[in-house]
């Protein structure tokens, strides 16, 4: 009986001694999540990324693109599944015909494009595959303009570092915006999209155009594309870290992983 | 052995520096990956496999909960984990629908963003060290001396006999060479199991797929990758319990202070198995 008990108060040590320390390590760990210079540390990692990324492929490589029986039977919507401004539901209700895009910024051309002098443009057809940050993946046919053509038309300054993205949606209370840096932004595959798997981009997905930046994750595709700004400093807009996701979650504004 | 030259208490250098070193900082890095891992996988709890995969597509793992239970499913089977996985208290008793536990997880809230930030960094440190350590085992002989399985080691009696040892707790303390099975087990963590972690790891990056697209290929589609570097975890995790017991039972003290100091005391306490018939 002593012999018992001795072992039970020993056991009792044991799991205490095991839940204690995996209390440390975990506060620990909280801590250090907590903490700036950690923080920063771990931020610095995403540029490390980026470079990475870009020394092993060209600027131009391609993301893998798929056969037309590898559509995701039915693609997982997302995000925002309508923008809910005045504004927008009147072109909605119209079929977007008055609808205009304004390229504008740090262009020596701004533009105010409508949609069907957009659909007239030289257009790319890609099946690729969608990647939630979140870990799950949904494949579908994307039908739109080079985003490279308008800013050839628009004629971006050589000072120009980033495109900004304002979109019409809120989501939560802050309106979605996204950027890219201008690698991306002349990629083949780097297109503003009006169609979706041979028909027209439903409002769902993004109407009247979405953008694809098919090498990095979902949360930079953004929808209910209204403007396209061309800066040399992302700071401005509003959190300051060139997106939605980027101010409101801490989510890497690099998304490539 | 040359055992009787230093009388009493016999040095035998076991463990290299380099050995050491990246023993132990693994075990953090991989401890770290491991439950960062766990709170991303916490972000979209199920696995498929091939090339695409969402909520809506046949899923061959959930953990999941139905608002009141947890359960995990795997295929048609479900079992209920209603505390542990899918559905459990915090540490303020208050119920959190995620998949694994905030006290398995970095960090132990939910927060998708920092487990990334957390993932991705530990990841180099990972993927570096592991690098090092293979090629400085190749230069200093540890996988040719030490893990290299030889010829005559490969007959069924000489496995068979291993086993029974094994299940009869009888471990070769005096002797400073692996057995058989123990070099199965580090030959399949070190060159199958990490180097499949890292692979798959790559192999979920968007960015990644461009760069090198054979990936896809080698693992059938990012979904299966996500599906493989699950298993290689869970892999790696078991690795990680066998090894510790087998630590525990042939004696911790022996076991841990080598890896420290790199010394093990052959002769200070006579070896209980040593070559007995």
């Amino acid at each position: 009986m002593t012999d018992g008990r001795k072992f039970m108060r020993r056991r009792d040590l044991l799991r205490g001694a095991t839940l204690g320390s995996g209390a440390l390590i975990l506060s620990g760990c909280d801590a250090l999540n907590e903490n700036a210079t950690f923080r920063s540390a771990l931020r610095a990692v995403d540029s490390l990324d980026q470079i990475t990324h870009r020394s092993l492929m060209d600027r131009a490589t391609l993301a893998p693109e798929f056969a037309p029986s590898e559509i995701s039977p039915v693609f997982k919507t997302n995000g925002s599944v309508t923008a809910t401004s005045a504004e927008y539901l009147a072109h909605l209700q119209n079929g977007f015909a008055d609808w205009r895009l304004r390229v504008d910024g740090m262009v020596a051309n701004p533009l105010m494009l409508g949609l069907d002098p957009l659909r007239a443009m030289p257009a790319r057809t890609q099946i690729t595959r969608h990647d939630c940050v979140e870990g799950w993946s949904a494949i579908a046919q994307w039908q739109g303009t080079p985003l490279r053509l308008l800013l050839q038309q628009a004629r971006v300054s050589s000072r120009a570092k980033y495109i900004v993205f304002h979109c019409a949606d809120d989501y939560g209370a802050l309106p979605y915006y996204e950027s890219i840096d201008l690698v991306d932004a002349y990629h083949p595959q780097t297109i503003l999209a009006w169609g979706m798997n041979g028909e027209t981009l439903p409002v769902k997905y993004g109407a009247p155009i979405r953008l694809r930046v098919e090498r990095q994750l979902g949360y930079k595709q953004a929808k209910y594309v209204m403007r396209i700004e061309a800066t040399d400093d992302l700071t401005k807009f509003h959190g300051g870290k060139g997106g939605y996701w980027e101010d409101v979650g801490d989510y890497a504004w690099y998304a490539g992983i | 052995m040359d055992a009787a030259q230093s009388g009493a208490q016999d040095v035998v250098k076991r463990h290299h520096i380099l050995t050491r070193i990246w023993h132990w900082l693994n075990a953090i890095f991989a401890t770290i990956l491991l439950m960062s891992g766990l709170m991303i996988f916490n972000a979209h709890p199920q696995l498929y496999w091939g090339e695409f995969g969402a909520r809506g597509d046949y899923a061959w793992l959930q953990i999941d909960d139905t608002r009141t239970t947890g359960f995990v499913r795997v295929g048609n089977a479900r079992v209920e984990t209603t505390g542990v996985l899918g559905l459990s208290l915090d540490s303020k008793d208050k119920v959190r629908r995620v998949a694994f536990p905030g006290w398995a997880t970095i960090p132990t809230h939910y927060s998708l963003a920092a487990a990334r930030r957390w993932h991705f960094a530990f990841a180099w440190l990972f993927a570096l060290g592991l690098t090092a350590f293979m090629l400085g085992s190749l230069v200093n002989g540890h996988i040719r001396k030490d893990l290299h399985v030889r010829r005559a080691e490969w007959s069924v009696a000489n496995i068979w006999k291993d086993i029974k040892n094994h299940a009869q707790l009888r471990f070769d303390r005096a002797h400073g060479t692996y057995n058989i099975l123990q070099k199965l087990a580090y030959i399949g963590l070190i060159f199958v199991v990490l180097p499949t972690m890292i692979l798959t790891g790559i192999t979920m990056s968007p960015a990644m797929n461009a760069a090198w697209p054979w990936l896809l290929d080698l693992f059938g589609g990012r979904q299966s990758a996500r599906s493989l570097h699950f298993i290689a975890a869970t892999m790696m995790a078991l690795f990680v319990v066998v090894h510790l017991l087998m630590v525990l039972l042939s004696g911790p003290i022996k076991g841990v202070r080598p890896m420290i100091t790199g010394r093990h005391a052959a002769t200070s306490e006579p070896s209980q198995v040593g070559e007995q018939p």
